[in-house]
């Protein structure tokens, strides 16, 4: 413990002041260790996806052509809707324990601590679906040369999707079963990311250049970095009073 | 700086259809305790809310060294700590490494500090045990060696004696008078009067 007087003193006070991305890289790692604790929450919705798109081509025809032709929608569904069941958890256990609350109250940015929370989902849902691409792409009959493609627009999309999301789950905040109203908010925000996304993978698997769709996805990235997190910041604020 | 760091002019807050705070108006001195007391419901946590500026008044200010806080809300939640009914702790990490993310978002922390905060707050033996396996007591425990830790010139604390034994009300009336003697100002709301060892209260009744 500091001794009387000189914890106070401002000169003190500056020697140990944390910087906003020290503050933003504690909150990161602090939501990577909890993750890791509750393992369950965290498999969930890659499960999901790995299921969709494994039991998709049973039910419909192993017949490739017929496959290719559907696999970008399945794959960018899953991948959708995996993202949003992942976004349920974001915000919840941090607004009911006071988490938030000191966040808001850090004197550190807001903003950059909603993009660390971001950043955390990334990680933890975005991600790790673009692993699992190779998998669900060459059970819907993708060509292996498909695969990086996939897997890009898979990865630069999700960050679009992890951030939209933000958005949906802050201003849901304040409510008991936000489960609905979510989806309703974000779906149709998540909308774009699903049309170049699923057009990137068609490019991909067609062979073709798929450039184009996927610079647009990244446009929608970097649009979400500069502006979700201020947007969640402000949602969390309301939702605090 | 002044001798009356916190102002509060004329505040009024209302939630829903209760005209809760009703023209409130006081300030405070360096090295002294408010002690905000009142049946439940009459405002307590609105006040201390409304006072660290997560609750917006219909009407009023809070004037920090004679600055409205609103024109810079963020320096001055660099210099308060505000802690609220439950501690704002994670049941699935550490007492250790919560101190260590909550406390280590808003100042420099060694390990050395945070072990001898929660030895004084009589959580030594906690540091590495998960939150959750702790007792209610316990966890309030951590939160004051987390409160403790913060060093900042202004506590805002919600009922800060609940769930604690004899001896942890008074700690909470040694860390009090511990950062009063530093010059910093005090806010807690209790039902029960405060522990002994606090010097230089003053109080301040709310109506129901």
């Amino acid at each position: 413990m500091s001794a009387p007087g000189v914890a106070l003193a401002p000169e003190r006070a500056a020697a140990l002041a944390v910087s906003g991305a020290g503050a933003a890289w504690l909150a990161l790692l602090r939501d990577l260790t909890l993750a890791f604790r509750r393992r369950g929450q965290l498999v969930q919705p890659l499960a999901f996806f790995a299921i969709v798109t494994l039991l998709f081509p049973l039910a419909v025809s192993p017949e490739l052509t017929r496959l290719r032709e559907m696999a970008p929608g399945v794959l960018w569904t899953a991948a959708l809707l995996a993202s949003l069941l992942a976004l349920e958890f974001l915000f919840r256990d941090d607004a009911y324990d006071g988490t938030l609350e000191q966040y808001a109250l850090s004197g550190q940015s807001l903003t950059a601590l909603m993009f660390a929370k971001s950043a955390a989902h990334w990680l933890l849902t975005g991600l790790p679906l673009a692993l699992m691409a190779p998998l669900a792409a060459l059970s819907l009959g993708a060509p292996a040369a498909a695969v990086a493609g996939i897997v890009a627009s898979v990865a630069v999309g999700s960050v679009a999707l992890s951030l939209i999301g933000s958005i949906g789950a802050a201003l849901t905040l304040g409510m008991k079963r936000s489960g609905a109203l979510l989806s309703l908010l974000t779906l149709p925000l998540s909308l774009p990311v699903l049309i170049f996304g699923a057009r990137a993978t068609q490019l991909a698997i067609a062979g073709e250049a798929y450039l184009a769709p996927l610079e647009l996805l990244g446009a929608l990235a970097v649009l979400g970095v500069t502006l979700a997190p201020l947007a969640a910041a402000a949602a969390v604020r309301i939702s605090l009073e | 700086m002044s001798n009356q760091p916190l102002r509060v002019e004329n505040l009024h807050l209302w939630r829903g259809e209760r005209h809760v705070l009703r023209g409130l108006t006081f300030s405070l001195g360096r090295g002294t305790c408010l002690q905000v007391k009142g049946p439940n419901g009459s405002g307590k946590t609105s006040l201390l809310r409304t006072l660290c500026g997560l609750i917006y008044p219909e009407e009023g200010r809070v004037l920090w060294d004679g600055e409205d806080v609103r024109r810079d809300l963020r320096a001055f939640h660099a210099r308060l700590a505000y802690l609220g009914h439950e501690p704002p702790l994670k049941g699935d990490l550490t007492a250790g490494e919560n101190l260590r993310f909550w406390v280590g978002v808003r100042r420099r922390l060694s390990l050395a500090d945070l072990d001898a905060a929660l030895a004084r707050a009589g959580a030594g033996g906690c540091s590495a045990r998960l939150v959750r396996t702790l007792s209610a007591g316990q966890r309030r425990r951590v939160a004051l060696a987390g409160l403790a830790l913060l060093a900042v010139p202004l506590w805002l604390l919600d009922e800060p004696t609940t769930n604690l034994d004899a001896d942890g009300q008074e700690l909470v009336g040694q860390l009090i008078a511990e950062q009063l003697a530093r010059g910093a100002t005090v806010i807690a709301a209790v039902h029960h009067d405060l522990p002994r060892a606090v010097p230089a209260i003053e109080q301040l009744e709310l109506a129901a």
